[in-house]
């Protein structure tokens, strides 16, 4: 593969209410097919979507809260969430999800890819996407 | 257009996949498995009840390059790859064997 680009996906919206949330996540699962360095980050209401035991099915919604511990096997590298966002909310990240990711063919493996970061690493993390979707 | 299994009536979608997926039954994919002239065997059975598994625990049905890691994964490399997989579901594992799962049709699938 020659043409690897680096994608961010930005949520900031809480997992319910509207189907932002849903759709960033099938937008990302698509695009997992193309073999792109995928990276998602989490920000304001959108670190609820992480959160453990949330169940959006009360809402009307599927329930696709359990489909984010999937996002390893389907190549995403990182889910970064901004530390401020969850301190704001008096959440750690204890409160959130973990998710492994491991490279079938080299057996490299990461128990969780879920990363909280600072304001400064947001933004250099912004920087160096080469291609960023804001839902 | 309808299912016929043991005299009760399964919607599906213009596509062939089960409207509900909780109403399935082994007899859902028996039934589609004959319309496609395939007899299911315990190696077919080992992937739709891994689907209805993964589907279980994270509420999606896997893409193919999906499925076919994860099964690698749970049931040794032999069974983790394409060519095994098409061999048992020759119209692709995703939807074929998706489809018999009584799961939608794979996310990204087109």
């Amino acid at each position: 593969m020659s043409d690897i680009k680096k994608f961010m996906y930005l949520n900031r919206r809480a997992p319910y209410g509207t189907i932002y949330a849903w759709e960033s996540l099938e937008v990302v699962l698509i695009g997992a097919a193309f073999d792109q360095e995928v990276s998602l980050i989490f920000m304001d209401d959108g670190v609820f979507q992480l959160v453990k035991g949330s169940d959006t099915s009360q809402s009307d919604m599927k329930n696709f809260m359990p489909t984010y511990r999937t996002l390893g096997d389907y190549g995403v590298r990182h889910l970064y969430v901004d530390k401020a966002s969850l301190e704001a909310r008096g959440l750690t990240q204890e409160d959130l999800i973990e998710v492994a990711w491991e490279d079938f063919e080299t057996e490299e493996e990461v128990d969780n890819i879920v990363e909280p970061v600072d304001a400064d690493q947001v933004a250099q993390l912004m920087a160096e996407s080469e291609v960023v979707f804001s839902f | 257009m309808p299912i016929e299994v043991n005299g009760k009536t399964f919607e599906t979608d213009e596509e062939g996949y089960l409207a509900n997926i909780n109403e399935w039954e082994p007899g859902v994919a028996e039934v589609m498995a004959k319309e496609d002239e395939l007899d299911l065997t315990d190696e077919h059975w080992d992937i739709i009840n891994f689907l209805r598994e993964y589907y279980e625990e994270y509420q999606i049905a896997p893409a193919v390059r999906v499925l076919t890691k994860a099964v690698g994964k749970k049931m040794g490399k032999d069974k983790g790859n394409s060519k095994y997989l098409y061999g048992l579901f020759p119209y692709g594992p995703g939807k074929q064997a998706c489809r018999y799962a009584g799961l939608p049709k794979p996310t990204g699938c087109v």
